[in-house]
């Protein structure tokens, strides 16, 4: 029996992908859980897999083409089946050749007309696995179901829970992908060889993402600011010290040393590490950081996981990883979502101070600035010191202004004497 | 504890009553000197007399009326029908006298009346003998309906039912009458209303009553060998149904199948399946399948009539389907 490959939702936001890599071509074998193609989400390079095993068939998408989730793209039929027989509810183009075999990877351009599955988006889920997600705070569309027509079972969330406690995915990133829509320019056709008056720049996938999410933040949530001013003299003399110590065994950075500071004054604020739900607010006890990176089109918050709990060199090297990857568009989605609260940091572009947007549903973000040397009065005379200022963005649904206070001065207090982080 | 056939646990079970209460009396085709159709009145005649164990016409009608008349003058009978296939032509007096005169007499009249007989397909008896027809009975307010699978419920079952000041269905089978198993002495009263757990398990339960507690334990059996544990519920009562039972059980494996020897449309098993969607709806990890008769007359044919009946391979399939395993 025929079975129809979909554009399917590889990220939990995901309506459209782009075709970035067949990695089968038509007439290929193809085995259940082999990689079909690579697919370009709102957040990441995802791999598209096999839900049959048999003969890939009438491919429709060609690389590089974007196409709604839910849209059928192919089909895999069993050797020998006739391709004619398939349920595929679309009328297909006839191919340019009969046999269709001689073009490998010539796939037809025509876009297959829309009769698409009932509603593709829709997560479909036992009752029970929608309350065990519910519970365990798991997004059910990041899930792959296993049930008849993809429905997400228990033994999908039992597996859900072991993956996202440990071994990542080995989906193989191979192959650069051609991300690089080429546009056509306007060009003033009056003014022959003339620079275009303007550039229009379709929205990739991850710039549609991050208007859609930030405009419901800033606009929704109540947001307000609480700035303070860090003296970063002691800090900086215990990186140095911890840099001459471990020497060509790791690095600190201020980034890590903050990332950490920051966990471990939200285990002392809990009420600032939290998500707005709507109807209740959920407390976390686990501590998990959002960092956000800035990417080529944009930004992406990869999460550094129970950061409360993990030793500095650790964290730098988490952040590290999660950063390339972020950069090369190959984090997985378990790698950028559940973050608990965010970090900011723009210090590097000599930003002294900014306010971020948060990412809902956290309630806090902060937003670090540079470290810059400023004359500071110290018992009475003027020292030059290294200083930093951050900027905490609440949601006030959360946090109330002594709250969001309270954390801040926490924070500062760990950073101005790192040994009160042993505390 | 002594071993008994089904048969002689009801037997035992109508001599006790009978010698603990002199209002209870049995009626029905063939059942003084004959001793029974299927023998469970063997020795009744002799030790309590024509007055107590009577024989009646072929006439289900009559006698179930004259039962009720009796009930209301304040007996206790025991209306035997040698098959609830025959009890058809009784049904006026079941449905339209004995489930409601205490109702429209302003509960001035109980009818504390026991209807017993033999229930479902036996081998090769086709179409018209061998049908299932609790969910005619347990459909009517009024009526009591249980139907024991084993001789130590058979016999606590009737017990509760002749005890009992409405009117009980008793649902027995000819395939279980020389069943065999433990069954208390004595005073062992089984309240009407209780499921029970025949066997624990813990991946998918298995609802049944009555002679499908048969192959749903062979089921759970081969279940086991594919490393699937399965719980097996005896409903006992259709009617009042043990909700809490069947719920704890589904709520403790998350999946359920229903079997049953009737048909399947507005069976005993879609009452069921209501009352786990509506109460064990969060517990659910797969739709409730049931296994029933197909839904065609029972068919003469030996091997038509196997296909037609549940089996222990249509629980296996069907609960290998809720673990999603097939």
């Amino acid at each position: 029996m025929a079975t129809t490959v979909f554009m399917e939702a590889l990220s939990p936001t995901m309506e459209e992908g782009r075709l970035v890599k067949w990695h089968k071509r038509e007439g290929d074998a193809v085995q259940v859980g082999e990689t079909l193609a690579e697919v370009e989400t709102d957040k990441a390079i995802m791999d598209l897999q096999a839900r049959a095993d048999g003969i890939l068939r009438q491919v429709a998408v060609a690389e590089g083409q974007t196409v709604p989730v839910g849209k059928e793209i192919a089909v895999i039929v069993a050797p020998g089946e006739a391709v004619g027989a398939t349920p595929a509810p679309a009328p297909r183009p006839a191919p340019a050749s009969a046999s269709g075999s001689g073009e490998r990877g010539a796939v037809p351009s025509v876009t297959v007309s829309a009769v698409a599955p009932a509603d593709a988006t829709r997560v479909k889920a036992s009752p029970l696995a929608k309350r065990m997600a519910k519970e365990a705070g798991v997004d059910l569309k990041l899930l792959q179901g296993s049930g008849p027509g993809g429905r997400v079972v228990r033994r999908d969330l039992e597996g859900a829970e072991s993956r996202e406690r440990g071994a990542v995915p080995t989906g193989a990133p191979t192959a650069d992908a051609a991300r690089d829509v080429p546009l056509p320019a306007p060009r003033s056709p009056d003014v022959p060889g003339a620079r275009a008056s303007y550039d229009d720049v379709p929205l990739t996938q991850i710039r549609k993402t991050i208007a859609k999410r930030l405009a419901t933040s800033l606009g929704p949530v109540p947001h307000f600011f609480l700035t303070t001013e860090v003296d970063m003299e002691r800090a900086a003399e215990a990186r140095d010290a911890l840099n001459r110590q471990l020497g060509d065994r790791g690095k600190v950075s201020f980034n890590d040393v903050i990332l950490k500071a920051t966990a471990l004054a939200l285990t002392k604020h809990r009420a600032c590490n939290a998500w707005f739900q709507e109807d209740h607010i959920r407390y976390w006890n686990e501590v998990h950081i959002g960092m956000a990176v800035a990417v080529e089109d944009g930004l992406i918050t990869p999460v550094i996981r129970n950061a409360d709990v993990k030793p500095l060199l650790e964290i730098g090297r988490e952040a590290g990883d999660l950063a390339d990857k972020a950069r090369s568009r190959r984090l997985q989605p378990h790698e950028y979502t559940g973050s608990t609260f965010s970090v900011s940091n723009l210090g590097m572009f000599d930003i002294d101070q900014f306010t971020a947007v948060i990412n809902p549903p956290e309630a806090g973000i902060i937003a670090v600035g540079s470290i810059v040397q400023k004359p500071v009065v110290v018992d009475a005379t003027v020292l030059p010191r290294r200083r930093m200022r951050i900027t905490m963005s609440c949601d006030h649904r959360v946090i109330d202004g002594a709250t969001g206070a309270g954390f801040l001065k926490t924070l500062k207090e760990m950073l101005e004497n790192p040994l009160a982080m042993l505390l | 504890m002594p071993t008994l056939t089904y048969r002689d646990a009801l037997n035992q079970a109508l001599r006790e009553e009978m010698q603990r209460d002199p209002s209870v009396f049995l009626m029905g085709e063939e059942v003084g000197v004959y001793q029974g159709a299927y023998k469970v009145s063997r020795g009744l005649l002799e030790e309590f007399g024509p007055m107590r164990v009577v024989d009646t016409p072929i006439a289900e009608l009559g006698f179930a009326g004259v039962g009720v008349g009796a009930a209301m003058a304040g007996l206790r009978p025991v209306i035997e029908f040698m098959t609830w296939n025959f009890a058809v032509l009784a049904l006026d007096q079941i449905v339209n006298s004995a489930a409601k005169i205490l109702y429209e007499s302003g509960g001035q009249v109980p009818i504390p009346i026991v209807f017993r007989g033999p229930n479902g397909a036996a081998l090769q008896l086709a179409a018209q003998h061998s049908q299932a027809w609790e969910s005619w009975l347990a459909h009517i307010p009024g009526l009591k309906v249980v139907a024991p699978a084993t001789p130590a419920d058979a016999k606590g079952l009737l017990k509760a039912a002749i005890r009992d000041d409405n009117p009980v269905i008793v649902l027995e089978g000819e395939m279980l009458y020389n069943t065999k198993g433990d069954v208390p002495e004595g005073e062992h009263v089984v309240p009407i209303g209780k499921a029970d757990v025949k066997r624990a398990g813990t991946d998918v339960t298995l609802i049944c009553h009555s002679k499908t507690v048969v192959p749903a334990l062979k089921a759970a059996e081969q279940l086991q060998e594919q490393g699937v544990s399965a719980e097996v519920v005896d409903l006992r009562s259709l009617r009042p149904m043990d909700e809490e039972t069947l719920v704890a059980s589904v709520v403790k494996t998350n999946r359920c199948v229903v079997a049953e020897e009737g048909w399947p449309h507005c069976g005993i098993g879609a009452q069921v399946v209501d009352i786990i969607q509506r109460e064990a709806f969060d517990s659910l990890d797969a739709p409730v399948l049931r296994v029933t008769q197909a839904d065609v007359p029972m068919p003469y044919n030996k091997q038509l009539e196997r296909a037609a009946k549940p089996s222990p391979e249509k629980i296996v399939a069907a609960a290998r389907r809720v673990c999603y395993l097939d």
